[in-house]
């Protein structure tokens, strides 16, 4: 009863944001016309940047993935506020060789540069030497169009987003509440009443005269505990139970020997992934550099910190543990979560560069962690299981497209881990 | 079917079939288990048992209430270029002392823990040896000095400093004479340093020697063409070699080059049907005597002779001067019949350091015309550069007291100069001592203060081992220790405070002669490590030599009387400044497959003579006595030993190495004599044995790992044969199937499995029996990379020796299996095949179905996949292999006391640097084997990956391909039409539906067989038939 109807509610409240997105994403498309027209306008006006809105998107996920750590388009963050950089800087061409290798424009003597970089209490720009100019030049595209958007273009959006949710959320809330006392209260007085009828038949049957034993027997039913208790089906029933229960619970346990799921160690420094990658959406690879080439995904140095930190936050007492270390150069001893034995090989770059897997498919939710725990089992079960349900990533990787082929001519199923060998015992253990 | 008459054998236990030996054979592991010690109370009985039990759940339960807590520490400034998990590759240089290689060091987490060669180098192209591989294990040897001292105490560089230089100062201002000793220096920026040092202290002379010199050489050069240098030899450019003693593919001169060079002309297949001849003379079995097609044993008093009787022979038909030496000595004749045929394309070498012979040797190649051609005067070498003289020189002005201070420049003459005895004597008349050396070395004790090196994989340096070929090292890692680049500590003590590698750079600055950026230009050549400059130096013009007074000398001075020595180096230990690395120890030596040991060979008729019988490297002791000193050593009793003739290894018998080499072996370094004025290794006379009672077992290999009388596992021909039949030789089994066309089948295509089929990749690997010398670099390449643990000396002999690559050396001869005086006759000069053999990877594999728990699997690549954490130790995988290629841990390797001395890589924190991270370190009770470097497959096919494309072949090799000096050893994947592997074997992928098969590789390749192809395992590792450049009619004789 009571489950059906959190379902129902749940629907109306599934409803109601819906019909929220729906009402922003229509406000979007009306805004992002709205600032296409107007760079079409301005295209003419200053040199290279590019104007097709297909740059200006790939710019936009650059932007959102790369540099909005530490750059807005309208205010002042870790770095300065980007609108009109394109104008500002010295050239386009000094702009790309400043994101490719920030610290080389500045040994080389430029003086914009090292006025930037004092201006900025010598906080070094990360390079970036993996973008390539043109794009860099659709980052400045996407610029140009916030630019010309004009500050406050992205807060209404998410305001509203607040306030529909909020909406959505509330108001089903108090009815449950009200619903569900209201029903308690109806049982209860309805239990009230079945109680004082039975009581008052069965004072009347007690005081009648003419009943027979077996009509007694059922007014005044007299239970033998004993005899029950001591009967041979009940012990049965009842060792069974208790053997049945034993032997999963040990069994269970016996599984569960250096399973550390939910292992949720206190670090060192009280670093909170919530903040970081839910509040502040930084990419996972700004800190974890490693993870689409290597096997390991790699914690990240001090020195990364300190891109944001040597600006943001300096007098919280965990930062100031990350000064300590560096000054006293001695490294901060994490506590690692996730610990595979020895004898398995697990790469990240294979499954998340070559699978495209999520980190969350197998970290869960680490955005909405103020403590990183673990959340999958990191057993060779589980390991095994997702490689017979995983679709393999072969879409635009030549490594697979004979295999592919292969495949489709003896089954029509999508090609799983499992078909190419991804079960076998070499492919973890050597 | 099968024209293979031969029998072989892997030991004189096998071919005398002794009936120990035969008892043994059947059974995969030896009776013995002396694991219990507990002798009286027969083992642990059943009450201990459940004790044992008990307290064994007991403690795993409460063990697994906590898991421990691991940490996970980044760097404190990651560097940009070093990425957790990404191995990185820089090229470098490993010297050591005249010994050359250029190499690329993978580095994983900035250590060092592979070394692989160099494909740019145009010497050593790519190739290494043992020696080169087992370097990286010597920079995490426990032994080296943490820092400087003084008189035995430590001390601090600054204070080292000041003391040292007060007392130069000293020494200069009274006039003294100092020197700095040191081996072959090939670093022409070092020779700067020292020129500097000479500059601030003037009565300094640099003096150069070497462990093995090459004296002879450089005299006999000089007489000849006026100048001091050794030429360039190119063998690939030879099709005859005579070689008289010179172990050229295993330590003399530059054995890598020579190894790359020999082996190009000895590759053959469909397009190219010819291949060198190749003439040993020796006393002892060297290797590159077990790969001549024809060897011709000879004694130490012959070699002269020998040499004359072919520069006679020679000259008689070219109209040179005849040299009146005498002597007859089997294939000379046929050898100058040869050589006359191939005039500018042969080339006669000598390992002898008498300059007599040398000259001789000389006017042979120039009467062949071989100068320009096979020998290159004008590019010279400068790998053994040492004088001879001016070391005697030395010792006995230390002797008579004129030398006041000496700087061991990263040389041990206390040890491996025969003179050394002398010299420590004399040492204590020389006020100021200084070592360089990296360890408290038998000359460096003697030191007043120790100023230890880097390594080489963590110093600057440069090398110019070719005139004009230049070669730079880079470190891969930071000093580990207090230690400083001895040429920095030079530079410093005269009076110059720049750092190594500025002056380095300095130095090179004009050198490189791009007209561009210097910096950039040198970044480059850092890149490469090699660095190839035109130069313009003419050759030198003809001979004149006085062959004459040569073949006087030679008269004079060979002379033989009684049992002769000859000492020897091996391939692994060298000249011993190595020796503290256990894998070198532990390397099987490729002819004897004796380990951890140096022993007296002596010859089958010899021990007949002298009663003393082996079995299983056990046998009496022998004491030597030359000139007065005596050393007491094992004897072996190895075929090929040159009748009347015992031979020694060198670079055994350290004192004061470290725990690995300390009194392993005898010092037989005392033992060389004088011959024409040189040292020489030849003791032609004055040698007394005297057989022992003391029984002593050396720790070989050589009968470990038998077939059980099956013998088409090698499978040879003679060129001749092979060119009339490309087939010939090839042994091809069929059995008798009532079903079949002809009623016989081949054993391939009977099977009770349903085979596998291969969609992605179909790993496989190819041995070229005939360019393989045998010279193990893949063994400890293969050591090196896997992780693979030292066991011991003891461990050995009991059969346990865990190497995944084992080259199996067998002897063989052309009497019938009957005929045992014949065998016994043919045994004193075998001919030799050596067959490197690991895990066969079958498609039917026998280990894969006994396996109780599926710990031991195949894979859809090919590959016979082992599982150590599934594996229980049954064993019965390693029972039920034909191949012998299984390894069982029979004890924890790893963290344990017992073998913390002999596996120094696996039980202190130092030596556990070199594992690699990508391999498990196994544990006790559980099997091992080869796994077709398994993770080295795993990483291409993710590089690959990443890039969104198919592998390319040279994306993916093992271990032991890439070391491999002659490239017999070939990778990669069956399925890849562009594979050198596919085009070798020409595989043809036949789709048959009648067959069990489903899919059939066939090859194409006439030589390519699979070993004990008739029992129908399919292996994925084939072979190809050795050829022997014998005349037919002789091989059959």
């Amino acid at each position: 009863m009571n489950m059906t109807q959190k379902r129902s509610l749940a629907r109306v409240l599934l409803a109601f944001t819906l019909l929220g997105f729906l009402l922003i994403n229509n406000q979007s498309f009306g805004q992002e016309q709205a600032a296409e027209a107007e760079t079409e306008a301005a295209a003419s006006s200053s040199g290279p940047i590019p104007t097709e809105p297909a740059r200006i998107t790939e710019g936009e996920s650059l932007f959102n993935g790369n540099c909005k750590t530490c750059h807005k388009v309208h205010q002042k963050l870790v770095g300065p506020a980007l609108a009109n950089v394109y104008d500002r800087a010295p050239s386009i061409d000094w702009i790309v060789s400043f994101i490719q290798n920030s610290s080389k424009v500045i040994a080389s003597g430029d003086t914009y540069a090292v006025n930037l970089y004092e201006e900025y209490n010598k906080t070094q720009m990360t390079a970036f030497p993996t973008f390539s100019r043109d794009q860099i030049l659709s980052i400045m595209a996407y610029i140009k169009a916030e630019t010309e958007a004009g500050p406050g273009g992205d807060d209404p959006k998410g305001d509203e987003t607040n306030v529909t949710q909020t909406a959505g959320d509330s108001v089903p809330a108090a009815y449950l509440n009200a619903i569900m006392v209201g029903l308690i209260i109806v049982l209860v007085l309805i239990l009230v009443v079945l109680v004082l009828i039975t009581t008052i038949l069965r004072k009347y049957l007690n005081q009648r005269e003419d009943l027979d034993e077996d009509d007694e027997a059922i007014v005044n039913p007299t239970l033998d505990f004993d005899k029950l208790v001591k009967s041979k089906p009940v012990i049965f029933l009842v060792a069974f139970l208790f053997t049945a229960i034993a032997f999963k619970v040990v069994v269970n346990q016996l599984y569960a020997v250096g399973v550390q799921k939910g292992y949720a160690p206190k670090q060192p420094i009280a670093f909170s992934h919530k903040l970081h990658a839910g509040e502040y959406q930084i990419d996972c690879q700004y800190c974890h550099t490693g993870v689409r080439k290597s096997k390991s995904a790699n914690i990240p140095s001090p020195n990364i910190c300190m891109n944001c930190h040597s600006a943001v936050k300096t007098e919280s007492p965990e930062i100031q543990k990350i000064y300590a270390a560096i000054e006293n150069d001695r490294p901060i001893e994490w506590i690692r979560v996730h610990n595979l034995p020895d004898l398995a090989y697990f790469n990240h770059s294979q499954h998340v560069k070559v699978g495209e897997i999520e980190c969350q498919t197998c970290h869960g939710a680490i955005e909405e962690m103020e403590v990183v725990q673990q959340h999958s089992l990191l057993t060779m079960g589980w390991c095994i299981d997702c490689h017979r349900k995983t679709d393999v990533n072969a879409k635009g990787n030549d490594y697979y497209t004979n295999l592919v082929e292969l495949h489709e001519q003896e089954s029509k199923g999508a090609m799983k881990v499992e078909d190419i060998g991804g079960l076998e015992c070499s492919k973890c253990h050597y | 079917m099968r024209d293979n008459k031969k029998t072989y054998w892997k030991g004189i236990e096998q071919l005398s079939n002794d009936p120990e030996f035969v008892k043994k054979a059947d059974k995969e592991f030896p009776e013995f288990l002396p694991i219990n010690q507990n002798e009286d109370g027969g083992g642990s009985s059943r009450r201990d048992f459940l004790k044992m039990m008990g307290f064994g759940i007991a403690a795993a339960s409460l063990a697994a209430c906590e898991a421990p807590v691991r940490r996970a520490i980044p760097y404190v400034n990651k560097p940009v270029d070093v990425d957790p998990g990404i191995p990185n590759y820089y090229a470098s240089t490993y010297t050591n002392g005249g010994d050359y290689c250029s190499i690329v060091v993978k580095t994983r987490e900035g250590r060092p823990i592979k070394i692989e060669g160099n494909k740019l180098s145009k010497i050593s192209q790519g190739g290494v040896n043992a020696q080169v591989e087992a370097s990286v294990l010597s920079l995490y040897d426990n032994e080296r000095l943490r820092g400087p001292k003084a008189a035995g105490n430590d001390t601090k560089w600054e204070t080292l400093d000041k003391e040292v230089i007060n007392k130069l100062n000293s020494i200069a201002a009274q006039g003294g004479q100092i020197r700095i000793v040191s081996n072959t220096i090939l670093s022409p920026t070092t020779k700067q340093v020292i020129a500097d040092f000479t500059a601030k202290y003037p009565t300094t002379q640099h003096i150069m020697y070497d462990a093995s010199s090459a004296e002879g050489m450089l005299q006999a050069n000089e007489s000849s063409f006026g100048v001091r240098t050794i030429p360039s030899y190119d063998f690939s450019k030879s099709d005859v070699i005579v070689s008289f003693g010179a172990d050229f593919l295993g330590t003399w001169i530059s054995p890598i080059e020579f190894t790359k060079q020999y082996s190009k002309t000895r590759k053959i297949g469909s397009g190219k049907k010819t291949m060198s001849r190749h003439y040993q003379f020796e006393s002892n079995l060297s290797l590159t005597g077990s790969n001549a097609d024809y060897r011709t044993p000879i004694k130490p008093s012959d070699e002269g002779k020998a040499v004359a009787a072919l520069y006679n022979a020679i000259a008689s038909k070219t109209g040179g001067q005849s040299v009146s030496v005498k002597g007859e000595y089997k294939n000379i004749d046929k050898a100058a019949k040869d050589l006359l045929k191939a005039r500018g394309k042969s080339l006669v070498v000598s390992g002898s350091n008498d300059p007599a012979v040398q000259t001789l040797v000389n006017g042979i190649n120039s009467m062949l015309n071989n100068y320009g051609t096979t020998i290159d005067l004008a590019k010279s070498v400068n790998f053994r550069q040492g004088d001879e003289q001016a070391m005697n020189k030395f010792i006995n002005d230390a002797k008579s007291g004129r030398i006041n201070g000496v700087i061991f420049l990263n040389s041990n003459p206390v040890y491996n100069h025969h003179r050394g005895a002398e010299l420590k004597d004399a040492l204590s008349k020389v006020s100021l001592k200084i070592s360089t050396s990296d360890r408290p070395d038998e000359t460096a004790v003697l030191a007043d203060y120790m100023a230890p090196d880097n390594h080489f994989l963590e110093s600057w340096n440069d090398a110019e081992p070719k005139t004009g070929t230049y070669s730079l090292a880079q470190p891969t890692i930071t000093p580990i220790f207090d230690t400083r680049q001895a040429q920095e500590t030079l530079l410093t003590w005269s009076g110059n405070n720049t750092e190594y590698y500025d002056y380095l750079q300095n130095n090179w600055k004009g050198k490189i002669t791009t007209s561009g950026d210097f910096q950039e230009a040198w970044d480059k050549t850092m890149q490469d490590g090699v660095l190839e400059v035109a130069s313009e130096a003419a050759a030198p013009s003809g001979f004149a030599g006085n062959v004459a007074a040569a073949g006087a000398a030679i008269n004079k001075n060979y002379k033989g009387s009684g049992v002769e020595l000859s000492l020897y180096q091996k391939v692994g230990i060298g000249d011993g400044s190595q020796a503290n690395n256990p894998w070198l120890q532990e390397m099987p030596d490729p002819v004897s497959k004796a380990t951890w040991d140096n022993y007296l060979t002596v010859s089958q008729a010899w021990a007949r003579e002298n009663e003393v019988t082996a079995f299983e490297g056990k046998s009496n002791k022998a004491k030597v006595t030359v000139n007065g000193k005596s050393v007491v050593v094992p004897i072996l009793i190895q075929p090929g030993q040159a009748p009347g003739t015992v031979g020694l290894a060198l670079g055994y018998g350290r004192t004061s190495a470290g725990k690995v080499a300390n009194e392993r072996g005898v010092n037989a370094f005392p033992l060389a004599t004088t011959v024409n004025g040189v040292a020489s290794n030849s003791v032609m006379s004055g040698v007394t044995i005297e057989v022992l009672e003391e029984q002593y077992q050396i720790a070989q290999t050589q009968t470990h790992q038998t077939y059980m009388g099956r013998d088409t596992v090698i499978q040879e021909a003679t060129l001749d044969a092979y060119k009339e039949d490309p087939y010939a030789g090839r042994h091809m089994p069929h059995i008798s199937n009532w079903m079949a066309e002809g009623g016989e089948t081949s054993p391939g295509n009977l099977s009770l499995w349903k085979g596998h089929k291969y969609k992605n990749h179909h790993w496989g690997m190819v041995i070229d029996l005939n360019s393989c010398t045998g010279c193990s670099a893949c063994h400890v390449a293969c050591q090196s990379e896997n992780n693979i643990p030292v066991v011991g000396r003891e461990e050995v002999i009991n059969r346990r020796d865990m190497h995944w690559m084992r080259i199996d050396r067998y002897y063989s001869s052309d009497a019938a299996p009957s005929d045992i005086k014949g065998l016994e006759e043919a045994a004193d000069n075998p001919e030799v095949t050596f067959q490197p053999m690991m895990c066969q990877h079958c498609n039917n594999a026998p280990c894969e179905t006994v396996c109780p728990v599926a710990a031991t699997t195949h894979s859809s690549e090919g590959l016979n996949q082992m599982t150590y954490n599934r594996c229980i130790g049954t064993r019965y995988c390693a029972n039920n292999c034909p191949y012998k290629v299984r390894r069982f841990n029979w004890f924890k390797y790893h963290d344990n006391g017992q073998f913390e001395d002999v596996n120094t890589a696996m039980n202190n924190d130092l030596g556990k640097m070199v594992l690699n991270p990508d391999v498990t370190v196994r544990s006790r009770g559980v099997m091992e084997k080869c796994s077709l470097c398994i993770q080295r497959i795993q990483y291409g096919k993710l590089e690959a990956k990443k890039e969104g494309r198919r592998p390319k072949d040279e994306d993916i090799n093992t271990a032991c391909a890439s070391a491999c000096p002659a490239d017999a050893i070939v990778f990669g994947d069956m399925n890849d039409e562009n594979s050198r592997i596919h085009k070798m074997l020409q595989i043809n992928h036949r789709e048959s539906e009648d067959a069990d098969y489903l899919i059939e590789t066939e090859i194409g390749e006439p030589r390519a067989y699979h070993v004990l192809e008739e029992i129908g395992v399919k292996p994925n590792v084939t072979y190809l038939t050795k050829i022997r450049n014998k005349d037919k009619e002789e091989a059959k004789a």
